[in-house]
């Protein structure tokens, strides 16, 4: 029984954490806000240097060929630092779906270049009515005598500005989980045309994706034709254990921030950090945060180790890491008093981004639900 | 990372548990209308700890020499703390010896005070019960006033303790007392031992909010305590104390019992009926339900990264600050969703007809509230972890 980070993976921590204060400090946040992308490909070539973009790509196609934990850990050193980007859908979401379902051709065409930095991809799953089940997926792909046509809309894509290549979740037949497909689709093919959204939380864009007849080879699809919910299962349970590690990060931040202003900031001739009202509050935040990061760990450590507890075990971190982000990020702004409020102030990046990964791929009441089922209450 | 157990581990676990399965006492209901602090059920209770400590299930890491194991794996400690619960064993009558005198006089008492006292924690002959709070001092305890005189070879001690665990029964008590009335609060205090049974000692049972009599007053009329009996050194029963403190709080939160108080829970919400249905088909309980098993896998997971600290030789952090907190606050909230299960069987009493689960439940809810006061109140242990662990300032 061994229930720590390893030697290189304490080194990943230290690492990430100290690149990204150098390269991702709150001020290239701040400037992504104002991108009309919301992305740096500068950021993003530096982190493909280090290996983070092909952090799960087996050796032999040119990543590290690590797993999960490791990857947690670096999600939380990405939220710590609230980085925009694709880093989640891209090197996680769509990585896993080709590591797991991808074909030898698929696999040789895209892992390489997705490790080096030279593709970007994304997820596109949800569609207008927001339903997280199989029942949900409805965009139409009709098989044809040369591959597949692709109909329909897709909603909150993210990044799909910046993919070069979109993981498509289709229907090929049926209602349910059996006839979903999924598809690579580049994004310069034909017929499909993006909108984005406009979103409160500047670090995670999202787009409309509207497929009008979208003609794909065969080769496209991505594992067995109607054999895909399989794979999406997966990817949902992937989603839910990195958006927990970026939510722990971003949790501990929004608490280490307020801790240190409290201490700067005098009033009644006093750091306000002297307080109580405020010392309780911090208590009640590192409270929730530490046994938190156990969690998470044993989620990301679980996903690849332990498969029958896997779904389980990211419902949990799913589902506690969203009250825990939402309630420490909005006692960390009250910490702030006026200030925290403000433009200005950085505190707002983690404010929203704890509202994003609350209510992407499912919030708290959603994973309690399916927790209740996967427990047979 | 890795979660598997190794061989031994797994054969030692399985050891254990056959033993438990053959030798945990069965309930006698002949006993379960006694009195907590009946001698019938001290005697058997004293008798089920000799048992455990016979077959080297107590405190495996004390030294051989002072009656333990010295067996420092961490692991094996452990595994039969988790299969003591899990096989609804009695709790030990002794635990406060061993958990709390044991572990101060192995790192600050004399080798006489090794020798004598120690060997008698883990048989369980002579029990223990820890004089600090006073009616004074709770929270604030370095205000304590019960005055220790040094005359001779002798303290001559006078005053009151309250809150008292287990007073009426208990052999001995360790005791903070007052030897320097001059001095700052933090340094006149001395950490002695007492023997209970000396002239001037009056203990007086207080009932608990549960019907029982769980502590007491003490008071203390020129009783004459060695000088021998000082743990530490003369007024620097702070430092002292402070040792068993931490280890009182910081100890591994093994959360064995947690689970199992939600495994119960389970079970009951999936048993009785609420308004017509299985209280675990109701949504709103559901959601209270998977809300309340979040915590408690986090804090198994937690206490498994403790764990991996000990073994490790790592030094405990924020980390273990919290346990109490957070695992005291969890356990009070499991019973709290059962009150809410059960409905109008909720306010029923241990005993009474048609009662459910023989009232453990409203007990258990009672019981919890206690152990968030003990110890180290909720708030205290907020400032704790605010100022020790987050280094904010203390307040003005
Ligand atoms: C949306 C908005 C609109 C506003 N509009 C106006 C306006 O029109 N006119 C105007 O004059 N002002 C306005 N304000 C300012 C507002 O009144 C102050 O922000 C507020 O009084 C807090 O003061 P502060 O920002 O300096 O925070 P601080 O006083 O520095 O407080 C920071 C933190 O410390 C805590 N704290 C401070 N003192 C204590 C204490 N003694 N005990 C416990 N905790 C303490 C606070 O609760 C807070 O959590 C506005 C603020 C906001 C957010
Ligand atoms: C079941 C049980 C068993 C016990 N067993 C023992 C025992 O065996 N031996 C023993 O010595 N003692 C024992 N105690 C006593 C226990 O340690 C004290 O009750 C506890 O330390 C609180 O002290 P108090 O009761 O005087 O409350 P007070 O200190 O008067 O506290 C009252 C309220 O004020 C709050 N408060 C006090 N100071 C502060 C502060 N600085 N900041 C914020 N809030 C504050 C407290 O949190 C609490 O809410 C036991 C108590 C219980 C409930």
């Amino acid at each position: 029984m061994d229930f720590s980070l390893s030697a290189e993976q304490e080194l990943l921590q230290n690492t990430a954490r100290e690149f990204l204060s150098q390269e991702c400090p709150p001020g290239l946040v701040r400037e992504l806000y104002d991108d009309p992308k919301g992305f740096s490909p500068e950021l993003h070539r530096k982190t493909a240097e280090l290996g983070w973009t092909g952090l799960l790509i087996p050796e032999a196609h040119g990543g590290l060929g690590l797993g999960m934990l490791d990857m947690a850990v670096l999600l939380e050193e990405i939220g710590r630092a609230v980085v925009p980007g694709p880093f989640v859908f891209s090197s996680v979401l769509t990585t896993l779906g080709l590591v797991q379902a991808g074909s030898p051709a698929q696999r040789e065409t895209w892992l390489p270049r997705l490790a080096a930095g030279q593709a970007i991809g994304t997820l596109a799953f949800l569609e207008a009515d927001d339903r997280l089940d199989a029942r949900g997926v409805r965009l139409k792909a009709k098989k044809t005598k040369h591959g597949y046509v692709l109909s329909g809309t897709k909603m909150f894509v993210p990044f799909a500005e910046v993919a070069d290549v979109l993981l498509v979740v289709a229907r090929t037949s049926g209602k349910a989980e059996q006839g979903v497909s999924l598809f690579l689709v580049e994004r310069q093919a034909p017929g499909l045309s993006l909108t984005p959204l406009d979103i409160v939380d500047q670090t995670r864009r999202v787009y409309r994706a509207e497929f009008q007849q979208v003609a794909v080879p065969k080769t496209a699809l991505v594992g067995k034709k109607d054999k895909g919910w399989k794979i999406v299962a997966r990817l949902l349970d992937a989603a839910c254990v990195a958006l927990a590690a970026d939510s722990l990060g971003g949790a501990q931040k929004a608490l280490d921030l307020a801790v240190e202003y409290t201490k700067t900031r005098t009033q009644f001739n006093r750091p306000i950090a002297s307080f109580q009202a405020l010392k309780h509050m911090a208590a009640e935040m590192a409270s929730d945060i530490e046994p938190a990061r156990s969690l998470v760990w044993y989620a990301a450590y679980a996903f690849d180790a332990l498969p029958a507890e896997a779904s389980r075990a990211a419902a949990l971190a799913k589902a506690r890491l969203s009250d825990v982000y939402a309630r420490t990020t909005n006692r960390a702004v009250q910490m702030h008093g006026g200030i925290g409020f403000t433009w200005e102030h950085d505190m707002h990046f983690w404010f929203k981004r704890a509202k994003w990964n609350e209510f992407a791929f499912g919030d708290a009441t959603y994973h309690r639900e399916r927790l209740a089922q996967l427990e047979g209450f | 990372m890795d979660l598997s157990y190794s061989k031994q581990d797994k054969a030692f676990r399985k050891q254990v548990r056959a033993w438990m399965k053959k030798n945990v006492p069965k309930k006698d209901k002949s006993l379960s209308t006694l009195a907590p602090d009946d001698p019938r059920r001290i005697e058997r209770a004293k008798a089920w700890q000799r048992s455990l400590h016979r077959t080297g299930y107590v405190a495996r890491g004390w030294p051989k020499e002072y009656g333990g194991q010295g067996d420092s794996d961490v692991m094996r400690q452990t595994i039969v703390n988790e299969e003591l619960i899990l096989a609804r064993a009695p709790g030990l009558i002794g635990a406060s010896g061993l958990t709390m005198l044991g572990p101060t006089l192995l790192q600050c008492g004399t080798e006489q005070q090794k020798q004598r006292y120690l060997p008698t924690v883990l048989t369980a002959e002579e029990i223990w019960c820890q004089g600090y709070s006073e009616p004074g001092s709770g929270s604030d305890l370095a205000s304590l006033r019960t005055r220790a005189e040094l005359v001779g070879d002798e303290f001559i001690i006078n005053g009151q303790k309250v809150w008292t665990s287990g007073a009426q029964f208990s052999d001995w008590m360790f005791c903070l007392v007052r030897t320097d009335p001059d001095a700052p609060k933090h340094r006149g205090i001395s950490y002695v031992l007492i023997d209970m049974k000396t002239p001037g000692i009056t203990v007086r049972p207080l009932v608990q909010m549960t019907g029982d009599a769980g502590f007491n007053e003490v008071f203390f009329e020129d009783v004459r305590v060695p000088r021998d009996n000082l743990v530490g050194d003369l007024h620097q029963g702070w430092m002292v104390a402070n040792a068993t403190l931490f280890h009182e709080r910081n100890m591994l939160g093994s959360t064995t019992r947690t689970q199992m108080m939600m495994h119960n829970l389970l079970r009951l919400a999936r048993s009785h009926r609420r308004y017509g249905k299985p209280a675990a088909e109701d949504p709103v309980i559901r959601q209270k339900l998977a809300e309340l098993l979040g915590r408690v896998e986090a804090m198994k997971y937690h206490s498994l990264r403790q764990l991996t600290d000990v073994i490790k030789g790592r030094r405990a952090g924020l980390g273990a600050m919290v346990n109490k907190l957070v695992g005291t606050e969890l356990n009070h909230d499991i019973c709290a969703l059962a009150l809410e299960i059960m409905n109008s069987y909720a306010p029923l009493k241990r005993g009474a007809d048609r009662v459910i689960d023989n009232g453990v439940w409203q007990y258990e809810f009672m019981f919890t509230l206690g152990l968030i006061i003990g110890g180290g109140t909720s708030q205290i242990q907020k400032n704790i972890i605010s100022e020790r662990g987050l280094g904010m300032p203390k307040s003005g």
